[in-house]
């Protein structure tokens, strides 16, 4: 059964101008799923119905084998116990340190004694690489860091779904690579399903293991990397090759240039 | 012509007022559900206690100096009125009943709101803008009963003993100014002052003020940083909104409890 299944949504904030249409996918267990796209394209919000953040004006969304739309305030609470979500700066609480910002969700949710409290954040943070910071404060990490951190962070609970949005906004080569290789080892070595949300198309593609290509409110092409690789859809051609001029122009929507240099 | 002009100057004027109506609707129904859901805070103290330290120690030397001034202004004004009158030995009683009964909590919560509640006020609009709300959401716990709570009940907590400590600091500084500098003599100061100032009339509701003054500004804080637009013009305007609604609403409050508590037969 697959943990993440999306029937028939379409979500829009002004039912005149949706912003996601028709939606279908699954996610089977196990898998590292890519949601690719334009920045407006809709992934977010595709997101947000994962996380149960938005109900889907039509269609339905079952996560962890429930619909969102029957969840109270407490299932859906009881949903996200099992889920992490890793956020696009990380989030970190910046009035806690490291480690109080790793033991967050076990103090929040589970009665630990003092000892095993350490254990398990330790083992965290042994996990992202820097159980060495577990007493910086957050404003003292570097962009990768603090990632790496919130990383930490997300899977305090060992969740069976961890979310990914934009993981690899604004990180050096190096933090890039680490992430990318989290993203893989924690989603195997846990057991865990994860769903990345980006447009970091080229190095997310190494990484996943299928992929779902959106435009315009709509999942216009699916597939595994090689799939979308050499997909014939032109705007997934231009999109995957970073091409500037395409189904998506260079040029915004403009009129005639000569008659507005006054030529003609 | 003229009336389309008026007519659309009455819409923008009805839409400004439903608006502010629905914004205070909002705002209650935001207070009550901060309420209903404040166990966390209570339950886990030491979450309301780091935010008492926050709203109110980190006050404490903005309030006790300005305690101190203010009093001694007082003083040196009271004593130049009262001795026309031969009455300089009433200056503390004048001192003390001014300081208890209205600009203790008056000048104490309008410090407040502008130390403790911009403070807060930004610090939940940065959260909101940062999406430390949303990830706590997400780790399924609930920012309103985790961090909007305690602040809430810290700074309620804070308000009266600044405003208690703001008179004692200002009564300290009369008696300097008063006993010290201009030379009344100290037992009438004290023993005048004794003997007026009445613990249910006088300071019990000074009390009850700074308590109101107190939720009332912390509620604004709380809610307007809730609420603020998570950018960095939002939160800015969110913090300007937070001292200014405080300010008037301390001083509008003020009359109304003023006029329930000293007029009308109570004493």
């Amino acid at each position: 059964m697959p943990i993440v299944e999306i029937k028939n949504v379409s979500f829009g904030y002004d039912p005149a101008r949706p912003v996601l249409r028709d939606i279908n996918l699954a996610i089977a267990p196990g898998a590292v799923v890519g949601i690719m796209g334009q920045s407006g394209c809709g992934k977010t919000t595709l997101l947000r119905i994962i996380m149960g953040a938005y109900l889907p004006s039509r269609g339905e969304a079952r996560v962890l084998g429930r619909a969102t739309s029957s969840l109270d305030t407490a299932a859906l609470y009881e949903m996200r116990r099992r889920m992490g979500m890793l956020f696009q700066f990380g989030a970190l609480f910046t009035d806690m340190s490291v480690y109080e910002n790793v033991a967050f969700p076990l103090r929040e949710h589970c009665r630990l004694p003092a000892s095993l409290e350490h254990d398990l954040v330790m083992l965290k943070l042994q996990a992202v690489g820097l159980r060495g910071a577990a007493h910086l404060m957050p404003t003292e990490l570097s962009g990768g860091m603090a990632r790496r951190v919130a990383l930490a962070r997300s899977i305090a609970l060992d969740p069976q779904l961890i979310l990914y949005d934009e993981p690899f906004t604004g990180l050096d080569p190096i933090s890039f690579g680490v992430i990318v290789r989290l993203i893989r080892s924690l989603n195997d070595l846990l057991g865990a399903t994860s769903i990345i949300v980006t447009h970091d198309v080229q190095e997310a593609l190494d990484v996943v293991d299928y992929v779902y290509f959106m435009a315009g409110g709509r999942v216009i092409a699916e597939g595994r990397p090689d799939d979308i690789r050499s997909s014939p859809e032109p705007f997934v051609n231009q999109f995957v090759n970073g091409r500037p001029d395409g189904p998506v122009p260079f040029h915004y929507t403009a009129p005639a240039y000569a008659a507005d240099l006054e030529l003609a | 012509m003229e009336f389309a002009g008026f007519r659309s100057r009455l819409e923008r004027l009805g839409g400004t007022v439903t608006s502010q109506v629905w914004r205070i609707g909002f705002a209650s129904r935001f207070l009550v559900y901060l309420v209903l859901h404040s166990g966390t805070a209570l339950r886990r103290f030491r979450l309301t206690v780091a935010q008492v330290y926050f709203a109110g120690v980190l006050s404490l030397v903005i309030i006790l100096v300005s305690g101190l001034f203010v009093g001694m202004v007082l003083a040196l004004q009271g004593y130049e009125t009262l001795q026309r009158f031969g009455a300089s030995e009433s200056l503390g009683v004048l001192v003390a009943l001014s300081l208890v009964r209205e600009l203790g909590p008056v000048v104490a919560g309008l410090l407040f709101a502008s130390r403790a509640g911009s403070a807060i006020t930004a610090e939940i609009g940065l959260m909101k803008a940062t999406e430390q709300i949303s990830a706590m959401e997400m780790m399924a716990v609930d920012p309103i009963a985790r961090v909007v709570a305690p602040r809430f009940w810290g700074g309620v907590i804070s308000m009266p003993l600044l405003a208690a400590l703001f008179s004692a600091a200002g009564i300290f500084g009369g008696y300097l100014v008063g006993v010290q500098l201009i030379g009344v003599d100290a037992g009438a100061f004290w023993s005048q002052m004794q003997a007026a100032v009445d613990v249910r009339n006088d300071i019990l509701n000074g009390v009850i003020k700074s308590l109101v003054f107190g939720i009332a500004v912390t509620w604004i804080s709380v809610f307007e940083g809730y609420d603020a637009i998570p950018t960095a013009e939002g939160v800015s305007r969110a913090t300007t909104r937070t001292v200014v609604t405080s300010s008037l609403a301390i001083l509008a409050l003020d009359f109304v409890l003023t006029a329930l508590m000293f007029t009308g037969g109570n004493h």
